[in-house]
Protein backbone atom coordinates (compact mmCIF):
# COMPACT_ATOMS: atom_id res chain seq x y z
CA UNK A 1 0.00 0.00 0.00
CA UNK A 2 1.09 3.44 -0.38
CA UNK A 3 2.60 5.38 2.06
CA UNK A 4 0.49 8.31 1.64
CA UNK A 5 -2.80 7.15 0.70
CA UNK A 6 -4.88 10.88 -0.12
CA UNK A 7 -4.75 13.07 2.93
CA UNK A 8 -4.05 10.36 5.57
CA UNK A 9 -0.32 10.14 6.76
CA UNK A 10 -0.57 6.82 8.93
CA UNK A 11 -2.64 5.13 12.02
CA UNK A 12 -1.62 6.37 15.57
CA UNK A 13 -2.06 5.51 19.01
CA UNK A 14 -3.73 7.96 21.12
CA UNK A 15 -1.90 6.54 24.42
CA UNK A 16 1.58 5.83 23.18
CA UNK A 17 1.53 7.59 19.53
CA UNK A 18 3.21 4.65 18.14
CA UNK A 19 2.45 5.10 14.30
CA UNK A 20 0.83 1.80 11.98
CA UNK A 21 0.16 1.42 8.05
CA UNK A 22 -3.05 2.55 6.90
CA UNK A 23 -5.12 -0.81 7.13
CA UNK A 24 -7.81 -2.33 8.73
CA UNK A 25 -6.67 -2.25 12.53
CA UNK A 26 -7.76 -0.19 15.06
CA UNK A 27 -5.39 -1.46 18.30
CA UNK A 28 -1.90 -0.30 19.37
CA UNK A 29 0.30 -3.46 19.62
CA UNK A 30 1.60 -2.76 22.45
CA UNK A 31 -1.39 -1.17 24.50
CA UNK A 32 -4.43 -2.13 23.27
CA UNK A 33 -4.88 1.79 22.85
CA UNK A 34 -7.07 3.09 20.23
CA UNK A 35 -5.62 4.03 16.73
CA UNK A 36 -6.39 7.34 14.95
CA UNK A 37 -6.00 8.02 11.09
CA UNK A 38 -3.35 11.47 11.30
CA UNK A 39 -4.26 13.77 8.47
CA UNK A 40 -1.37 15.90 6.00
CA UNK A 41 -3.18 18.96 7.23
CA UNK A 42 -1.04 21.04 5.40
CA UNK A 43 -1.79 19.51 2.29
CA UNK A 44 -5.45 19.68 3.32
CA UNK A 45 -5.66 23.43 4.05
CA UNK A 46 -4.17 23.85 0.32
CA UNK A 47 -7.60 22.45 -1.53
CA UNK A 48 -9.98 22.72 1.79
CA UNK A 49 -11.54 26.50 2.09
CA UNK A 50 -14.84 27.64 2.44
CA UNK A 51 -15.44 28.14 -1.44
CA UNK A 52 -14.08 24.98 -2.78
CA UNK A 53 -16.40 23.52 -0.19
CA UNK A 54 -19.78 25.86 -1.17
CA UNK A 55 -18.77 24.61 -5.32
CA UNK A 56 -19.29 20.94 -4.08
CA UNK A 57 -22.07 18.48 -3.84
CA UNK A 58 -24.43 18.68 -1.14
CA UNK A 59 -23.22 15.83 0.72
CA UNK A 60 -20.87 14.63 3.55
CA UNK A 61 -18.46 14.08 1.12
CA UNK A 62 -18.26 17.84 0.30
CA UNK A 63 -15.50 18.09 3.38
CA UNK A 64 -13.78 14.70 1.85
CA UNK A 65 -10.01 16.22 2.43
CA UNK A 66 -10.95 15.26 6.57
CA UNK A 67 -12.28 12.66 5.69
CA UNK A 68 -10.64 8.66 5.34
CA UNK A 69 -10.48 7.57 2.00
CA UNK A 70 -7.44 7.51 -0.19
CA UNK A 71 -9.30 7.93 -3.89
CA UNK A 72 -12.89 8.69 -4.60
CA UNK A 73 -15.58 7.93 -2.18
CA UNK A 74 -17.71 5.27 -3.62
CA UNK A 75 -20.33 4.01 -0.84
CA UNK A 76 -22.78 6.48 0.50
CA UNK A 77 -22.73 9.70 -2.09
CA UNK A 78 -25.43 11.07 -1.34
CA UNK A 79 -25.24 10.76 2.77
CA UNK A 80 -25.21 14.31 4.79
CA UNK A 81 -25.90 17.44 4.31
CA UNK A 82 -29.40 16.99 6.73
CA UNK A 83 -31.27 20.15 7.63
CA UNK A 84 -30.31 22.48 10.41
CA UNK A 85 -33.25 24.16 11.68
CA UNK A 86 -33.98 27.10 13.87
CA UNK A 87 -35.95 26.20 16.57
CA UNK A 88 -37.87 28.63 18.43
CA UNK A 89 -41.20 27.25 19.31
CA UNK A 90 -38.74 24.69 21.20
CA UNK A 91 -36.50 27.22 22.58
CA UNK A 92 -39.74 29.19 24.35
CA UNK A 93 -40.25 25.69 26.13
CA UNK A 94 -36.80 25.02 27.24
CA UNK A 95 -35.97 28.76 28.03
CA UNK A 96 -33.07 29.52 25.88
CA UNK A 97 -32.45 32.79 23.72
CA UNK A 98 -31.69 30.43 20.29
CA UNK A 99 -31.46 26.80 19.95
CA UNK A 100 -30.90 24.73 16.53
CA UNK A 101 -32.15 21.39 15.50
CA UNK A 102 -29.56 19.59 13.83
CA UNK A 103 -32.05 16.61 11.90
CA UNK A 104 -30.06 13.75 10.98
CA UNK A 105 -33.72 11.87 11.20
CA UNK A 106 -33.46 12.39 7.78
CA UNK A 107 -30.32 11.22 6.83
CA UNK A 108 -30.34 9.37 3.91
CA UNK A 109 -30.62 6.14 3.71
CA UNK A 110 -31.64 4.84 6.51
CA UNK A 111 -32.59 7.91 8.85
CA UNK A 112 -29.87 7.84 10.94
CA UNK A 113 -26.41 9.39 11.80
CA UNK A 114 -24.84 6.11 11.46
CA UNK A 115 -25.25 6.93 7.47
CA UNK A 116 -22.14 8.86 7.98
CA UNK A 117 -19.51 6.74 9.60
CA UNK A 118 -20.78 3.83 7.94
CA UNK A 119 -19.87 5.66 4.44
CA UNK A 120 -16.41 6.47 4.88
CA UNK A 121 -16.25 2.55 6.66
CA UNK A 122 -17.43 0.77 3.26
CA UNK A 123 -15.70 3.35 1.18
CA UNK A 124 -12.63 2.54 3.03
CA UNK A 125 -13.18 -1.41 3.08
CA UNK A 126 -13.61 -1.52 -0.87
CA UNK A 127 -10.21 -0.11 -1.13
CA UNK A 128 -8.88 -2.27 1.19
CA UNK A 129 -10.02 -4.91 -1.00
CA UNK A 130 -12.56 -6.26 1.43
CA UNK A 131 -15.99 -8.01 0.24
CA UNK A 132 -17.38 -8.53 3.46
CA UNK A 133 -18.54 -6.18 5.88
CA UNK A 134 -19.87 -6.57 9.36
CA UNK A 135 -20.68 -4.44 12.43
CA UNK A 136 -21.50 -4.83 16.34
CA UNK A 137 -24.79 -2.90 16.60
CA UNK A 138 -27.51 -1.08 18.81
CA UNK A 139 -29.74 -0.82 15.76
CA UNK A 140 -29.23 1.64 13.50
CA UNK A 141 -25.19 0.90 12.40
CA UNK A 142 -26.87 -2.38 11.79
CA UNK A 143 -29.62 -0.93 9.75
CA UNK A 144 -26.91 1.24 8.38
CA UNK A 145 -24.11 -1.27 6.96
CA UNK A 146 -27.18 -3.68 6.09
CA UNK A 147 -28.55 -0.90 3.25
CA UNK A 148 -25.27 0.49 2.52
CA UNK A 149 -23.56 -2.75 1.17
CA UNK A 150 -26.50 -4.09 -0.45
CA UNK A 151 -25.99 -1.29 -2.54
CA UNK A 152 -22.27 -1.27 -2.60
CA UNK A 153 -22.32 -5.28 -3.43
CA UNK A 154 -21.10 -6.45 -0.29
CA UNK A 155 -22.01 -9.01 1.92
CA UNK A 156 -22.99 -8.19 4.91
CA UNK A 157 -23.40 -9.42 8.80
CA UNK A 158 -24.69 -7.47 11.57
CA UNK A 159 -25.01 -8.40 15.44
CA UNK A 160 -27.26 -6.83 17.49
CA UNK A 161 -28.47 -7.98 21.00
CA UNK A 162 -31.59 -10.35 20.09
CA UNK A 163 -34.05 -8.07 22.48
CA UNK A 164 -33.78 -5.02 20.13
CA UNK A 165 -36.73 -2.88 18.78
CA UNK A 166 -38.80 -4.76 16.11
CA UNK A 167 -38.63 -1.96 13.34
CA UNK A 168 -34.79 -1.87 13.85
CA UNK A 169 -34.41 -6.01 13.36
CA UNK A 170 -36.68 -5.72 10.19
CA UNK A 171 -34.91 -2.96 8.82
CA UNK A 172 -31.73 -4.63 8.46
CA UNK A 173 -33.42 -7.99 7.33
CA UNK A 174 -34.82 -6.02 4.33
CA UNK A 175 -31.87 -5.56 2.63
CA UNK A 176 -30.33 -9.45 2.30
CA UNK A 177 -28.02 -9.13 5.26
CA UNK A 178 -27.37 -11.88 7.78
CA UNK A 179 -28.84 -10.55 11.12
CA UNK A 180 -27.36 -12.51 13.82
CA UNK A 181 -29.01 -11.49 17.58
CA UNK A 182 -27.17 -12.35 20.42
CA UNK A 183 -28.75 -13.42 23.95
CA UNK A 184 -26.92 -10.43 25.68
CA UNK A 185 -25.91 -6.95 25.99
CA UNK A 186 -24.35 -4.58 23.42
CA UNK A 187 -21.10 -5.16 25.30
CA UNK A 188 -21.61 -9.14 24.95
CA UNK A 189 -22.28 -8.31 21.34
CA UNK A 190 -19.14 -6.42 20.94
CA UNK A 191 -17.03 -8.85 22.99
CA UNK A 192 -18.27 -11.71 20.47
CA UNK A 193 -17.22 -9.26 17.22
CA UNK A 194 -13.92 -8.40 18.57
CA UNK A 195 -13.25 -12.53 18.72
CA UNK A 196 -14.77 -12.82 15.34
CA UNK A 197 -12.85 -10.14 13.63
CA UNK A 198 -9.51 -11.62 14.76
CA UNK A 199 -10.57 -15.13 13.45
CA UNK A 200 -12.41 -13.79 9.89
CA UNK A 201 -10.84 -11.77 6.77
CA UNK A 202 -14.28 -8.94 7.61
CA UNK A 203 -13.88 -5.47 7.41
CA UNK A 204 -15.90 -5.20 11.07
CA UNK A 205 -17.30 -1.48 10.60
CA UNK A 206 -16.67 -0.73 14.20
CA UNK A 207 -13.77 -3.14 15.06
CA UNK A 208 -10.77 -3.58 13.07
CA UNK A 209 -12.35 -0.39 10.71
CA UNK A 210 -13.26 1.67 13.63
CA UNK A 211 -10.28 4.39 13.07
CA UNK A 212 -12.04 5.22 9.34
CA UNK A 213 -15.34 4.92 10.44
CA UNK A 214 -15.59 6.58 13.53
CA UNK A 215 -13.81 9.91 11.41
CA UNK A 216 -17.29 9.97 9.62
CA UNK A 217 -19.04 11.73 12.77
CA UNK A 218 -16.80 14.52 11.97
CA UNK A 219 -19.01 15.48 9.23
CA UNK A 220 -22.30 16.42 11.19
CA UNK A 221 -20.00 19.25 13.63
CA UNK A 222 -18.50 20.25 9.83
CA UNK A 223 -22.02 20.90 8.46
CA UNK A 224 -23.44 22.52 11.83
CA UNK A 225 -20.17 24.87 11.50
CA UNK A 226 -20.95 25.86 7.65
CA UNK A 227 -24.83 25.55 8.11
CA UNK A 228 -24.31 28.14 11.23
CA UNK A 229 -22.65 30.85 8.57
CA UNK A 230 -18.78 29.27 9.09
CA UNK A 231 -18.89 29.33 13.05
CA UNK A 232 -18.74 27.21 16.04
CA UNK A 233 -21.55 27.13 18.04
CA UNK A 234 -21.07 27.76 21.64
CA UNK A 235 -23.04 25.22 22.96
CA UNK A 236 -23.36 21.69 21.34
CA UNK A 237 -25.52 18.70 22.89
CA UNK A 238 -24.58 15.83 21.82
CA UNK A 239 -25.87 11.72 22.95
CA UNK A 240 -23.22 9.32 24.51
CA UNK A 241 -23.31 5.65 23.79
CA UNK A 242 -19.48 4.76 23.49
CA UNK A 243 -18.76 8.82 23.43
CA UNK A 244 -17.24 8.29 19.84
CA UNK A 245 -19.62 11.52 18.27
CA UNK A 246 -19.01 13.96 21.01
CA UNK A 247 -15.48 13.46 20.83
CA UNK A 248 -15.51 13.90 16.80
CA UNK A 249 -18.13 16.49 17.02
CA UNK A 250 -15.71 18.31 19.20
CA UNK A 251 -12.80 17.44 16.56
CA UNK A 252 -14.80 18.76 13.63
CA UNK A 253 -14.67 22.01 15.51
CA UNK A 254 -10.86 21.67 16.18
CA UNK A 255 -10.34 20.90 13.04
CA UNK A 256 -12.42 24.05 11.63
CA UNK A 257 -10.60 26.57 13.06
CA UNK A 258 -7.29 24.58 12.52
CA UNK A 259 -8.50 24.69 8.46
CA UNK A 260 -9.45 28.65 9.07
CA UNK A 261 -13.28 27.29 7.81
CA UNK A 262 -14.42 29.10 10.97
CA UNK A 263 -13.06 31.66 13.92
CA UNK A 264 -11.58 30.51 16.94
CA UNK A 265 -13.96 30.69 19.41
CA UNK A 266 -14.67 29.54 23.07
CA UNK A 267 -17.14 26.31 22.56
CA UNK A 268 -18.58 24.18 25.19
CA UNK A 269 -19.88 20.30 24.45
CA UNK A 270 -22.35 18.78 26.53
CA UNK A 271 -23.18 14.93 27.04
CA UNK A 272 -26.58 13.08 27.32
CA UNK A 273 -27.40 9.58 28.14
CA UNK A 274 -30.02 7.81 29.56
CA UNK A 275 -30.22 7.15 33.69
CA UNK A 276 -31.02 3.86 33.02
CA UNK A 277 -27.21 3.57 31.06
CA UNK A 278 -24.97 6.83 32.44
CA UNK A 279 -21.73 4.84 33.01
CA UNK A 280 -19.98 9.09 31.48
CA UNK A 281 -22.72 11.35 32.73
CA UNK A 282 -22.28 9.92 36.27
CA UNK A 283 -18.55 9.89 35.77
CA UNK A 284 -18.84 13.61 34.66
CA UNK A 285 -20.79 14.45 37.43
CA UNK A 286 -18.60 13.06 40.27
CA UNK A 287 -15.63 15.04 38.49
CA UNK A 288 -13.63 11.75 37.58
CA UNK A 289 -12.05 11.60 34.25
CA UNK A 290 -12.59 7.32 34.23
CA UNK A 291 -15.88 5.65 34.73
CA UNK A 292 -17.43 2.73 36.06
CA UNK A 293 -18.79 0.03 33.31
CA UNK A 294 -22.31 -0.50 34.04
CA UNK A 295 -25.30 -3.11 32.80
CA UNK A 296 -27.50 -0.94 30.80
CA UNK A 297 -31.67 -0.91 31.62
CA UNK A 298 -32.91 1.55 29.43
CA UNK A 299 -35.37 2.45 26.26
CA UNK A 300 -32.93 4.06 24.71
CA UNK A 301 -31.51 0.85 23.45
CA UNK A 302 -29.31 3.12 20.38
CA UNK A 303 -27.39 4.64 23.62
CA UNK A 304 -27.26 0.89 25.52
CA UNK A 305 -23.48 0.77 25.94
CA UNK A 306 -22.48 -0.41 29.22
CA UNK A 307 -18.58 0.09 28.48
CA UNK A 308 -18.35 3.23 26.39
CA UNK A 309 -15.23 2.39 24.52
CA UNK A 310 -14.66 6.43 24.14
CA UNK A 311 -15.63 7.40 27.47
CA UNK A 312 -12.70 8.20 28.59
CA UNK A 313 -11.62 10.42 26.02
CA UNK A 314 -15.48 12.04 26.16
CA UNK A 315 -14.89 12.77 29.70
CA UNK A 316 -11.70 14.16 28.44
CA UNK A 317 -13.34 16.90 25.89
CA UNK A 318 -16.05 17.92 28.50
CA UNK A 319 -13.98 18.27 30.91
CA UNK A 320 -11.53 20.73 28.21
CA UNK A 321 -14.29 22.68 26.62
CA UNK A 322 -16.30 23.14 30.29
CA UNK A 323 -19.01 21.10 29.23
CA UNK A 324 -21.53 19.03 31.44
CA UNK A 325 -23.56 15.54 31.24
CA UNK A 326 -26.19 14.48 32.63
CA UNK A 327 -28.89 11.51 32.09
CA UNK A 328 -32.35 11.53 32.04
CA UNK A 329 -34.96 8.38 33.18
CA UNK A 330 -37.07 6.96 30.56
CA UNK A 331 -40.67 9.30 31.15
CA UNK A 332 -38.44 12.26 30.62
CA UNK A 333 -37.06 10.64 27.67
CA UNK A 334 -40.43 10.26 26.48
CA UNK A 335 -41.52 13.39 27.52
CA UNK A 336 -38.33 14.75 25.52
CA UNK A 337 -39.23 12.76 22.12
CA UNK A 338 -42.92 14.65 22.38
CA UNK A 339 -41.86 17.88 23.22
CA UNK A 340 -39.59 18.27 20.26
CA UNK A 341 -42.41 16.10 17.97
CA UNK A 342 -45.14 19.01 18.76
CA UNK A 343 -42.84 22.24 18.94
CA UNK A 344 -40.77 21.52 15.47
CA UNK A 345 -42.83 18.79 13.83
CA UNK A 346 -39.03 16.60 14.30
CA UNK A 347 -40.44 12.86 15.57
CA UNK A 348 -36.68 11.55 16.80
CA UNK A 349 -36.25 8.52 18.35
CA UNK A 350 -35.39 7.51 22.05
CA UNK A 351 -31.88 9.01 21.75
CA UNK A 352 -32.82 12.19 20.39
CA UNK A 353 -35.40 12.26 23.26
CA UNK A 354 -32.54 11.50 25.63
CA UNK A 355 -30.45 14.75 23.50
CA UNK A 356 -34.09 17.48 24.38
CA UNK A 357 -34.35 15.55 28.31
CA UNK A 358 -30.74 16.58 29.27
CA UNK A 359 -30.55 19.90 26.84
CA UNK A 360 -33.79 20.73 28.99
CA UNK A 361 -32.09 20.02 32.79
CA UNK A 362 -28.90 22.20 31.48
CA UNK A 363 -30.57 24.77 30.68
CA UNK A 364 -32.82 25.03 33.96
CA UNK A 365 -29.91 24.61 35.93
CA UNK A 366 -27.89 27.32 34.17
CA UNK A 367 -24.96 24.87 33.02
CA UNK A 368 -25.96 26.20 29.38
CA UNK A 369 -27.12 30.22 29.70
CA UNK A 370 -30.99 31.32 28.93
CA UNK A 371 -28.92 33.65 26.99
CA UNK A 372 -26.80 31.98 25.33
CA UNK A 373 -27.53 29.52 22.31
CA UNK A 374 -26.87 25.82 21.58
CA UNK A 375 -27.25 23.04 19.11
CA UNK A 376 -28.57 19.63 19.66
CA UNK A 377 -27.71 16.97 17.77
CA UNK A 378 -30.79 14.86 16.70
CA UNK A 379 -29.67 11.30 15.66
CA UNK A 380 -32.25 9.02 14.47
CA UNK A 381 -35.69 8.71 13.29
CA UNK A 382 -39.02 8.15 15.70
CA UNK A 383 -40.17 5.59 13.58
CA UNK A 384 -37.45 3.44 14.54
CA UNK A 385 -38.18 2.74 18.15
CA UNK A 386 -41.93 2.88 17.79
CA UNK A 387 -42.12 0.69 20.59
CA UNK A 388 -40.68 2.83 23.04
CA UNK A 389 -43.61 5.38 22.62
CA UNK A 390 -46.82 3.34 21.87
CA UNK A 391 -49.10 3.68 24.50
CA UNK A 392 -47.71 7.16 25.40
CA UNK A 393 -48.12 9.31 22.08
CA UNK A 394 -52.11 9.78 23.17
CA UNK A 395 -54.85 8.11 21.26
CA UNK A 396 -57.52 7.63 18.44
CA UNK A 397 -60.83 9.27 18.82
CA UNK A 398 -63.32 6.62 17.21
CA UNK A 399 -66.41 7.75 15.66
CA UNK A 400 -68.68 6.15 12.91
CA UNK A 401 -69.07 8.49 9.86
CA UNK A 402 -71.65 10.63 11.33
CA UNK A 403 -71.37 14.23 11.44
CA UNK A 404 -73.57 14.23 14.38
CA UNK A 405 -70.96 12.03 15.82
CA UNK A 406 -68.09 14.46 15.03
CA UNK A 407 -69.65 17.12 16.10
CA UNK A 408 -71.02 15.55 19.46
CA UNK A 409 -67.44 14.49 19.97
CA UNK A 410 -66.14 18.20 19.28
CA UNK A 411 -68.78 19.44 21.81
CA UNK A 412 -67.37 17.01 24.42
CA UNK A 413 -63.54 17.60 23.95
CA UNK A 414 -64.13 21.36 23.91
CA UNK A 415 -66.18 21.42 27.81
CA UNK A 416 -63.96 18.77 29.01
CA UNK A 417 -60.60 18.79 26.75
CA UNK A 418 -59.15 15.35 26.59
CA UNK A 419 -56.13 14.59 28.49
CA UNK A 420 -53.32 13.30 25.92
CA UNK B 1 -6.24 -23.88 39.45
CA UNK B 2 -5.78 -25.21 35.76
CA UNK B 3 -7.35 -22.68 33.94
CA UNK B 4 -7.71 -21.26 30.33
CA UNK B 5 -6.22 -18.21 28.69
CA UNK B 6 -7.17 -16.83 25.50
CA UNK B 7 -4.66 -15.00 24.19
CA UNK B 8 -5.99 -11.64 21.97
CA UNK B 9 -4.00 -11.60 18.16
CA UNK B 10 -1.85 -8.70 19.44
CA UNK B 11 0.10 -10.60 22.20
CA UNK B 12 0.15 -13.74 20.42
CA UNK B 13 3.59 -12.54 19.23
CA UNK B 14 5.17 -13.34 22.56
CA UNK B 15 2.97 -17.02 23.25
CA UNK B 16 4.36 -18.00 20.19
CA UNK B 17 1.02 -17.77 18.59
CA UNK B 18 -0.46 -20.16 20.93
CA UNK B 19 -3.89 -18.85 21.08
CA UNK B 20 -4.66 -20.50 24.13
CA UNK B 21 -2.59 -21.26 27.16
CA UNK B 22 -3.37 -23.59 30.45
CA UNK B 23 -1.96 -22.36 33.16
CA UNK B 24 -2.73 -22.28 36.78
CA UNK B 25 -3.23 -19.56 39.52
CA UNK B 26 -5.52 -19.03 42.10
CA UNK B 27 -6.37 -15.63 40.93
CA UNK B 28 -6.77 -13.41 37.85
CA UNK B 29 -3.67 -11.23 39.14
CA UNK B 30 -1.91 -14.86 39.81
CA UNK B 31 -2.41 -15.58 36.77
CA UNK B 32 -0.95 -12.45 34.95
CA UNK B 33 1.99 -13.24 37.09
CA UNK B 34 2.46 -17.02 35.52
CA UNK B 35 1.81 -15.73 32.47
CA UNK B 36 4.62 -13.30 32.64
CA UNK B 37 7.19 -15.73 34.36
CA UNK B 38 6.19 -18.06 31.13
CA UNK B 39 5.88 -15.30 28.47
CA UNK B 40 8.37 -12.07 29.73
CA UNK B 41 7.14 -9.13 28.61
CA UNK B 42 3.31 -9.98 28.76
CA UNK B 43 2.71 -8.22 31.93
CA UNK B 44 3.71 -4.40 30.49
CA UNK B 45 0.98 -5.21 28.14
CA UNK B 46 -1.46 -5.92 30.13
CA UNK B 47 -0.78 -3.54 33.40
CA UNK B 48 0.06 0.24 33.69
CA UNK B 49 2.88 1.00 35.86
CA UNK B 50 0.69 1.33 38.93
CA UNK B 51 -0.38 -2.54 38.31
CA UNK B 52 -3.73 -1.88 37.33
CA UNK B 53 -4.94 -3.69 33.96
CA UNK B 54 -4.62 -1.01 31.28
CA UNK B 55 -7.83 1.18 30.59
CA UNK B 56 -8.04 -0.58 26.89
CA UNK B 57 -8.17 -4.17 28.28
CA UNK B 58 -10.62 -5.83 28.94
CA UNK B 59 -10.05 -9.38 31.06
CA UNK B 60 -13.23 -11.61 30.91
CA UNK B 61 -13.30 -14.82 33.78
CA UNK B 62 -16.15 -16.97 31.83
CA UNK B 63 -17.52 -14.16 30.17
CA UNK B 64 -18.19 -11.68 32.94
CA UNK B 65 -15.64 -8.33 33.11
CA UNK B 66 -13.45 -8.66 35.82
CA UNK B 67 -14.57 -4.73 37.14
CA UNK B 68 -18.23 -6.95 38.27
CA UNK B 69 -15.72 -9.24 39.53
CA UNK B 70 -13.05 -8.55 42.30
CA UNK B 71 -10.31 -7.08 39.62
CA UNK B 72 -7.20 -8.73 40.19
CA UNK B 73 -8.49 -10.38 43.27
CA UNK B 74 -11.08 -12.68 41.26
CA UNK B 75 -10.76 -15.88 42.38
CA UNK B 76 -10.19 -18.69 39.72
CA UNK B 77 -11.61 -22.29 39.56
CA UNK B 78 -11.00 -25.27 38.08
CA UNK B 79 -11.87 -24.95 34.54
CA UNK B 80 -12.26 -21.06 34.41
CA UNK B 81 -11.45 -19.30 30.96
CA UNK B 82 -10.25 -16.35 30.62
CA UNK B 83 -10.62 -13.79 28.30
CA UNK B 84 -8.37 -11.06 27.33
CA UNK B 85 -9.91 -8.64 24.56
CA UNK B 86 -9.13 -5.03 23.56
CA UNK B 87 -11.51 -3.00 24.93
CA UNK B 88 -11.71 -0.50 21.78
CA UNK B 89 -14.59 -1.45 19.54
CA UNK B 90 -18.17 -0.77 18.64
CA UNK B 91 -20.49 2.68 19.30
Amino acid sequence: MEKHAGFMKALKCRECGREYPLTANHVCDFDFGPLEVVYDYDRVKQTLTRAAIQARPKSMWRFRELLPVAGNPTVGLEVGCTPLIKADRLARRLGIRELWIKNDTVNYPTLSFKDRVVSVALSRAKELGFTTVACASTGNLANSVAANAAAAGLKAYVFIPADLEQSKVLNSLIYGATVIGIKGHYDEVNRLCAEIAGKYPWAFVNVNMRPYYAEGSKSMGFEIVEQLGWRIPSNTVVCMASGSLLTKIHKSYQEAIKMGLAPQAAYRVHGAQATGCSPISTAQKAGLDFFKPVKPNTIAKSLAIGTPADGFYALKVMKETNGRADDVTDDEIRQGIKLLAECEGIFAETAGGVTVGVAKKLIASGAIPADDAAVLCITGHGLKTLDAVAGHAGYTREIKPSLREFESLLDAETRSPARV
Amino acid sequence: MPVKVLIPTPLRKLTHDEEVVQITAATVGGAIAELQSRYPGIKERLTDEAGGVRRFVNVYVNEEDIRFLQNQETALHDGDEISIIPAIAGG
